[in-house]
């Protein structure tokens, strides 16, 4: 295999990862500190990429201009969600909330199916295809964008997460609810601003796919799957797992369809996502078993 | 009367008002959609054997459906093998992939929320393998042949193909009587309800779990085989689509879990549903799947034990 075949499939893996790593770090906070596995991630994904893509189509902004209007507004979503539906019907069971979210996910999809049906739409930017050459391969200029932004998000969620007080409070809460409580937190409001934080990141994740990517109802299971096993891989709850496990997932679709050929591909990632599950089911970068 | 008397008698009952439901729906449209809703009610049968009974929560029974869709066509179409032995070998294969994955996860201690995925992405992979290999017809599906007769498992009349159904699942929910009164249920409950406990006691946990899932997977392949026999068309989606693995756990939740009617009347409860927005919305999809959705954030909400919980209720407040 040659270095001029082999180099863009790399550089193809990197970038898809990043977009991975990037959807996955919301399941990661909201499973590292309300040990929820958020079966509606893929599904709210969807809203917020029709969301950047009728504030495009509609008010003509650019989705990447979209950012400070998508990013609030999907706090308060996620934040009202879990506030206002999980904490109300889980009861305090794991089945239940996942279950919760699984009636979320099937009630979006759906809608979405019903009020746009199931066609495909992008929207067009000038800079779609523009690329940046860096001699041994093309990339184009979006998905370097995005690159970025993945690890701009994930040093972000560090910063807030390991530096601040809330990022204190959150500590606190997702080691030991009982104890937070004690000590004055306010644990479900915790529980709610995680939520909604969780759920911002894809907003953020949308303006910044929208442009080299496309959006269907059913958008979200392409990515649902993956983010699970992103977060498995890196170990649930860890930031750093979800971007290295965003990457070598990225590269191993890659490098899948370049051996096994399209559809074939992706088989490498639930293979890796069952091994994964059955004999280290702490990833990568996790703490004490779950 | 105890409870487990009323059963006994309930479910004869129960099967003979079924037998006669032809007489009120006909023999055109409804029959059609009784006779689906039944494959429904035993794929959800066979959810609620491992799910409701063993509190081991699959979010990937549509491994089991496409199992047995797919080995009863591919019998066919390639093989030449009439659809009886389909049946027989697809039930096989159904109880045989249950074991695979049923060993590997409970060998390796996966429970709660790690079942649920680790069920989830071995369907995704049966559905990527039957979309690239060449004998399952790739992504394009497959087609069994027309040929109507008995022997061949496919009826000229609607209500052949409904008392085949309601035979399977007479099958599914006799088995899971069965397996309420035997000391395998008893042993399968006490896992659901404490693991620690009855490992302690002295019951084996892996060889129950692992009996509760070969058992379901078997159940769940019969639906799935009769699938292929009346519609006869099959590709990846259909057979091992998150569509069917959600089918499967939404009728016993709604209807009542780890109890023995309540994939019945789940199933039943959610086609009348699905019937009645078809006919608001004009057949535009969407519309009744979002309203299942919604359906089981209310059950979780206000319902922990179903509709059979709730006609319980009722019944104690008027006795």
């Amino acid at each position: 295999m040659t270095a001029s075949l082999l180099v863009p499939a790399l550089v193809n893996g990197l970038t898809t990862g990043a977009i991975y790593a990037l959807v996955a770090l919301g399941l990661t906070l909201i499973y590292g500190v309300l040990h929820i596995i958020n079966f509606a991630h893929g599904s709210l994904l969807m809203v917020a990429l029709y969301g950047v893509y009728f504030l495009n189509t509609g008010l003509g902004i650019d989705p990447y201009l979209a950012l400070p209007i998508a990013v609030p507004a999907f706090f308060i979503l996620g934040y009202f969600l879990q506030r206002g539906v999980i904490e109300h019907t889980a009861h305090g069971r794991d089945q239940n909330i996942l279950l919760v979210t699984l009636g979320l996910s099937i009630i979006l999809d759906n809608l979405a199916l019903y009020f746009w049906r199931s066609d495909t739409r992008t929207i067009d930017v000038p800079y779609g295809f523009d690329v940046i050459d860096i001699g041994v391969a093309l990339i184009p200029v979006p998905r370097a964008v995005a690159f970025g932004a993945a690890l701009g998000i994930a040093a972000l969620l560090w910063f807030l997460i390991g530096r601040t007080d809330l990022g204190r409070a959150i500590r606190a809460v997702a080691r030991e609810r009982q104890g937070a409580r004690l000590m004055g937190i306010d644990v479900e409001h915790i529980y709610g601003l995680c939520f909604g934080i969780g759920t911002a990141t894809l907003a953020a994740a949308a303006c910044l796919l929208l442009p080299s990517f496309y959006v269907t109802p059913q958008v979200g299971h392409a990515f649902v799957l993956v983010a699970f096993t992103t977060v498995v891989l890196g170990g649930m709850g860890s930031f750093t797992g979800a971007l290295v496990g965003g990457l070598i997932l990225g590269l191993v679709e890659s490098a899948g369809g370049l051996i096994l050929g399209e559809s074939l591909g992706q088989i490498g990632i639930f293979i890796i996502f069952i091994l994964v599950l059955l004999f280290r089911p702490t990833g990568l970068f996790g703490g004490k078993p779950a | 009367m105890n409870p487990d008397r009323i059963k006994l008698i309930a479910v004869p009952v129960v099967l003979a008002a079924l037998a006669a439901a032809p007489l009120a729906l006909g023999t055109g449209y409804w029959l059609g959609l009784a006779t689906t809703t039944l494959m429904f009610a035993c794929l959800a049968q066979a959810w609620n054997l491992l799910g409701g009974y063993g509190g081991q929560f699959s979010y990937g029974h549509a491994l089991f459906f496409g199992t047995g869709a797919y080995v009863t066509a591919v019998l066919q179409v390639r093989l030449g093998l009439d659809p009886w032995t389909g049946l027989i070998a697809g039930t096989i294969a159904g109880g045989a992939i249950g074991a695979f994955c049923g060993a590997l996860s409970f060998r390796y201690g996966l429970k709660g929320s790690y079942f649920a995925l680790v069920t989830l992405a071995f369907a995704e992979v049966f559905r990527i393998l039957a979309t690239s290999v060449p004998f399952t017809g790739g992504g394009a599906g497959i087609l069994i042949p027309l040929k109507v007769s008995p022997a061949n498992f496919q009826f000229a009349d609607k209500a052949g193909f409904y008392y085949a159904m309601l035979i399977l699942f007479a099958v599914s929910l006799i088995v899971t009587l069965a397996v309420e009164r035997s000391r395998f249920g008893a042993y399968l409950v006490a896992v659901r309800e404490n693991e620690a406990a009855a490992a302690a006691l002295g019951i084996d946990i892996f060889r129950v779990k692992l009996g509760a899932i070969t058992l379901s997977g078997a159940l769940a392949a019969l639906s799935g085989v009769f699938y292929a026999q009346f519609f006869l068309y099959l590709d990846p989606h259909i057979a091992y689509g998150s569509g069917v693995s959600v089918e499967a756990l939404l009728a016993p939740i709604i209807g009542g879990i780890g109890t023995l009617f309540g994939p019945l009347i789940g199933a039943i409860v959610m086609r009348a549903l699905g019937e009645v927005a078809n006919v608001w919305t004009d057949g535009a999809p969407g519309l009744n799947l979002a309203l299942f959705g919604l359906l089981l954030i209310i059950v979780l909400r206000f319902l922990p034990d179903g509709i059979v919980g709730l006609i319980g209720r009722l019944g104690r407040r008027h006795a």
